[in-house]
């Protein structure tokens, strides 16, 4: 089947199966290696993307899916050669080990921060559940959400 | 060691399928009427592709009901709330009519994370029929009806008579559910959730919708999750507690034969028998929570 979708502010096209999830067709097709498999099964968040502006699991969202939508990944977020307020943070905070979570990280604060408002340090912990660190241990990534987002 | 399951399973790829796309109800009412019991709706697929990449399920067809129109509302109408088949969790969430509802509202800010809740429908976790389907309990105490459809024509059917077992629910295989009715009411609710983070699935839960006199129960209504094969409208433990005050300490004594009512299977996440101990307290607890929401203060 033949998508056309908006890909991090660009018209773009693919032939996708059926079958083919949306993360596949991102690192690909598309070589937007930002978007990362963990689990495959909706567990980790960090294979987020927004989906017209919403986080999204690219894992769990069939590539035909996002026909006529738009699809926003890290790779589409520092343009201009700026950081987001929310990467500028996570780098601030020292909120990355590994870095492997972390493009789940910026997508979901992204979508926070372009809420416009501003959020509790509860609310952050229980917004960035869907979202799993295996090193950090997630006490600078709050801290850096608090500074982008408190 | 025996390997688990999910490291013999490759979740990078789904197994192939026939896709449709509907752009109409009555399209999509068509489709299932033909393909039949081989075929599966797909929603938020939250669940149904994480059955497929997993192997549980492995239908012939796919039906994306995503791209029919107007099957994602919340609206408040002749004395009902109504939700679409296509409404999200997330919608919910940031809809100010769930409010009128604090047992439903309990459940969806403890539900899945942010993503899971964007992407799922509450028809999905309906359909799902899963035991531990977090909006199932605060709609059974509620006496929601779920409205199917089919090219036959629409039935209303109580949520109450809708699951009949794990996975497992009255409807048939050409039918679709169509939309959640659930009916306004003046009484209050609280819905708790006991798991192990609360992205997980419950060990158990309880809702609670009551009216007070004083500190007398009144109307009340119990359900419960994950502790029997099918979300659990609990009628006796209804009528033990109907007429006496919160706080008095029969209530709790009351309170046992929410043991009895139950049938709790041991997995991965707990055993029958602290399932069937929590029960009762998940109950008391979720009461007594209605009753302070009521303006109620425990003596
Ligand atoms: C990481 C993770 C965390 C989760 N946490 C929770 C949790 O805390 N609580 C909880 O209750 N659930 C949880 N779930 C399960 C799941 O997200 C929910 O059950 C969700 O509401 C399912 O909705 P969906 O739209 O994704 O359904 P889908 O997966 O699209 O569909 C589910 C089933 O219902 C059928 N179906 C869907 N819509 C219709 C319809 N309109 N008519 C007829 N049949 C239909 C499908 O064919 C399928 O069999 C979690 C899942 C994951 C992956
Ligand atoms: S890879 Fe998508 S949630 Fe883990
Ligand atoms: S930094 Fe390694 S998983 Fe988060």
């Amino acid at each position: 089947m033949r998508i056309s979708f908006k890909l991090n502010g660009r018209l773009v096209e693919a032939d996708v199966e059926p079958n083919e999830l949306l993360i596949n067709v991102l690192r690909e097709k598309f070589g937007l290696t930002s978007v990362k498999y963990g689990c495959g099964i909706g567990e980790c968040g960090a294979c987020t993307v927004l989906v017209d502006g919403k986080p999204v699991l690219s894992c769990l969202t069939l590539a035909v899916d996002v026909n006529g939508r738009e699809v926003t990944t890290v790779e589409g977020l520092a343009r201009e050669g700026g950081l987001t307020p929310i990467q500028r943070a996570l780098m601030e905070e020292g909120a990355i080990q590994c870095g492997y979570c972390t493009p789940g990280f910026v997508m979901v604060g992204e979508y926070l921060y372009r809420k416009g408002r501003k959020y509790s340090e509860e609310e952050i912990r229980s917004l960035i559940r869907g979202n799993l660190c295996r090193c950090t241990g997630y006490v600078n990534i709050v801290k850096a959400f608090k500074k982008a987002l408190g | 060691m025996k390997p688990s399951t999910l490291n013999t399973i490759n979740t990078h790829i789904l197994p192939r399928f026939e896709y449709f796309e509907p752009r109409s109800l009555g399209e999509a009412l068509e489709l299932l009427d033909k393909l039949g019991s081989e075929a599966r709706i797909l929603a938020g697929g939250t669940d149904l592709l994480v059955k497929m990449k997993t192997g549980a399920l492995r239908p012939r067809y796919l039906i994306n009901i995503k791209r029919i129109p107007g099957l994602r509302y919340i609206r408040v109408e002749e004395g009902y709330l109504r939700i679409g088949a296509l409404t999200t969790w997330n919608d919910l969430e940031e809809s100010p009519e769930t409010a009128l509802f604090p047992a439903l509202l309990d459940a969806v800010k403890q539900m899945g994370g942010l993503q899971i809740r964007v992407m799922a429908t509450i028809a999905g976790n309906l359909c799902n029929a899963s035991p531990a389907a977090d909006s199932a309990p605060p709609l059974l105490v509620y006496d929601a009806e779920v409205v199917l459809a089919s090219v036959k024509g629409v039935r209303v059917v109580r949520l109450e008579e809708f699951f009949t077992g794990p996975g497992r629910t009255v409807m048939r295989e050409n039918e679709m559910l169509i939309e959640v009715k659930v009916p306004l009411r003046k009484g209050s609710s609280a819905f708790i959730k006991l798991a192990r983070t609360s992205m997980d699935l419950a060990i158990a839960s309880a809702a609670v919708y009551a009216e007070f006199e004083g500190d007398v129960v009144r109307d009340v209504k119990i359900a419960l999750g994950s502790v029997a094969p099918r979300p659990l409208r609990a009628r006796r433990a209804e009528t033990a507690v109907r007429g006496l005050r919160i706080g008095d300490p029969s209530l709790m004594d009351a309170l046992e034969v929410v043991k009895e009512e139950v049938s709790p299977i041991t997995d991965v996440r707990s055993t029958a028998w602290y399932r069937r101990e929590v029960s009762k307290v998940l109950v008391y607890d979720a009461l007594v929570k209605s009753f302070e929401r009521a303006g109620g203060v425990r003596a």
